[in-house]
């Protein structure tokens, strides 16, 4: 697609959704918030992983940095009597710099490392966390986490769609940024840079890409991302907890890049709606089947985890390319189909 | 006096003294000394493992050597791979060695890293100068394709065509920074007889371009028609240098490698 084109149909995608929390009961709403919030996870991951090739277990673990960072500043702040947007927008910058943070350091090992031994260290990530926040449980206050102080919605709202909407603005809001920057990032050199490190390290070396900066900028700029995330769900949730970022979480978030199109920020949308709706689908059927409470919880949880990791299976073997891949297949069929064929075939 | 000028003008391109890489036990290169005057075409040959790309790696930063040191330009350098194109040094690899998930012209614009002006911050943003300079490797590097005749596979990815094209990318990579030293890792291996003949035409036309050419093969009589100078390396040693002529009528050459080739 060209950039214009893509252009306006982000800018329609925008506008479209900005306009659906207005009619939008308040349960969906929060629903849209928690995919933005995702899809800003989501981008980050995807870019790491799929145009890096650099594979992240942990993902989680850099957005409970920026959920935790989030709820440091904003409960300091508002400790200082400090409203309106300045404890919005500050509290989710720190998470973004924190999380960045945390992932420079992280990035700086996982550059020596490969494949097995970086999934490792990022699955330690994730692992740490809990242990982490018991361990320093006066400053993360152990598991149950910490509760946050949040700006409210604005006044003007209290009639209508009330702090759901609200909170589903904010979160479009952070998802639009994030997935235009990542987007500037994977069209522009560094884009070339983190593929041509992707498919030949050498190769991409003697072309004058400094393959370790890459490596490191990429997973810097991927946990940046992810921790706008965390800060979104921090802020939806007014609290930050070790539980809300678990590993099954982690793996929740590369499924949904893989099922979505590993490596393409639209892939990454559809991971995280499905990330969303899925569960949620899950729980209406076990719902109606009148199960006994005890079993209908028991398969709330984990159906949707052994669903998740079925469908990826099931994405991996027949379209390895993910909703994204099958969808652009469709497309090009239906250009191809109208027009006869521009692109050059090699015989 | 002009004989004994020192000065940049007449160093050559590339002066490699007493490289020595060893890789534990293994010696893979033992004191070599290889030159490359301004405008030239050396060659390189030697048996399976004699060290060639292991000489390679060397000029490129890939391996350092245990010891030895290297000069471009009369400077003595430490070279670093990602900074190779820097001092006007390309090389393609042994094999294809394309970005595989790549169109081809993305693979050629890759090539154009040292010319990158514009900083991260400009690229996230999407500032002008950003996408003036993208457009602008863009066509370059086109150009680049078209005066190797190849512009009409710009968007094919390169795993969709035969293999004379895509050895035909790997080049266009090479030159699309415009060096002045090109160093050419098996460029013939895997081509076809005509295919091999239009390629030691491209290779003499390079001089042509301002730019030394440092060429390992095995194909010999391609190596003997191009080359103004061959060094033969076995098992890591130069056994031999000189012209096309002196280094085909050496025996320890014709022992060692000539003699392998013809069995
Ligand atoms: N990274 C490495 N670690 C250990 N040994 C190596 C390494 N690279 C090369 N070698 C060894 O050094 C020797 C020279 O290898 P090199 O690749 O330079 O040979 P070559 O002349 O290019 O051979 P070919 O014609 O097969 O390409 C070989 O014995 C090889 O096994
Ligand atoms: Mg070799």
């Amino acid at each position: 697609m060209s950039s214009r084109t893509t252009l306006i149909v982000g800018l329609v995608g925008l506008v479209a959704v900005i306009g659906l929390t207005f009619v939008l009961d308040p349960y969906r709403n929060y629903q849209l918030a928690t995919i933005a919030a995702y899809l800003c996870v989501v981008a980050g991951l995807t870019m790491l992983t799929g145009v890096n090739g650099q594979l992240s277990l942990g993902h989680a673990a850099l957005a409970a940095c920026g959920a935790y960072c989030y709820a440091f500043t904003a409960n300091g702040l508002a400790e200082q009597e400090v409203t309106g947007p300045v404890l919005l927008i500050l509290p989710i910058l720190a998470a973004v710099a924190g999380a960045a943070v945390l992932g420079l350091i992280v990035g700086l090992a996982a550059a020596r490392l490969h494949g097995p031994y970086l999934a490792g260290v990022t699955l330690a990530l994730v692992l740490a966390l809990p242990a982490i926040t018991s361990r320093f449980s006066d400053v993360f206050n152990g598991d149950q986490g910490l509760y946050i102080s949040v700006e409210r919605r604005p006044e003007f709202l209290a009639g209508r769609g009330g702090t759901e909407m609200f909170q589903a603005w904010v979160a479009i809001a952070c998802a639009a940024l994030v997935v235009i920057l990542l987007r500037n990032l994977m069209k522009g050199n560094f884009g070339r840079q983190m593929r041509a490190v992707r498919d030949n390290e050498v190769a991409a070396a003697i072309a004058g890409v400094n393959v370790a900066r890459t490596k490191v900028i990429a997973f810097t700029v991927s946990s940046a991302a992810a921790g706008a995330g965390g800060a979104v769900l921090a802020f939806m949730t007014q609290s930050a907890s070790p539980g809300a970022f678990s590993l099954v979480f982690s793996l929740f978030l590369l499924m949904a890049a893989v099922i979505g199109g590993i490596g393409t920020l639209y892939g990454a949308l559809w991971g995280s709606i499905l990330l969303v709706v899925l569960p949620d689908a899950i729980g209406s059927l076990t719902k109606s089947l009148s199960l006994s409470p005890e079993v209908a919880q028991r398969l709330d949880g984990n159906l949707a985890v052994g669903l998740f990791g079925a469908i990826m299976v099931l994405v991996v073997i027949v379209a390895p390319l993910g909703i994204q891949g099958l969808l652009r297949k469709g497309r090009l069929k239906m250009q191809s189909r109208g027009t006869p064929q521009s692109v050059p075939v090699p015989k | 006096m002009a004989a004994h000028d020192t000065g940049p003008a007449s160093a050559p391109r590339l002066a490699l003294r007493d490289i020595t890489v060893k890789f534990g036990g293994l010696t893979a290169l033992d004191s070599v000394s290889v030159e490359v005057p301004v405008g030239s075409v050396v060659g390189i040959m030697g048996p399976n493992g004699a060290g060639k790309t292991t000489l390679f790696n060397v000029v490129c930063g890939v391996y350092k050597p245990t010891s030895g040191t290297m000069s471009v330009d009369g400077t003595e350098v430490r070279p670093r791979a990602h900074r190779l194109t820097k001092h006007g040094i390309a090389r393609t690899l042994q094999g294809l060695g394309l970005f595989g998930g790549q169109p081809v012209l993305e693979n050629v614009v890759a090539g154009l890293q040292s010319s990158t002006r514009h900083t991260f911050l400009e690229e996230l943003f999407s500032l002008p100068r950003a996408a003036r300079e993208e457009r602008e490797k863009k066509e370059r590097a086109m150009a680049t394709l078209a005066s190797l005749g190849i512009e009409k596979y710009a968007a094919a990815l390169p795993d969709t065509l035969p293999y004379a094209i895509r050895k035909k990318v790997s080049i266009a990579r090479a030159l699309v920074s415009e060096p002045s030293l090109l160093l050419l890792d098996e460029p013939a291996g895997g081509l076809g007889h005509d295919e091999i003949e239009e390629l030691g035409e491209l290779i003499r036309s390079i001089p042509g371009r301002d730019c030394s050419v440092v060429l390992v093969e095995h194909h010999v009589d391609l190596v003997m028609s191009v080359c103004d100078s061959i060094a033969v390396l076995d098992f890591g040693k130069l056994i031999a240098t000189g012209t096309p002529a002196e280094v085909s009528a050496n025996p320890a050459v014709t022992e060692a490698y000539l003699g392998v080739d013809a069995a």
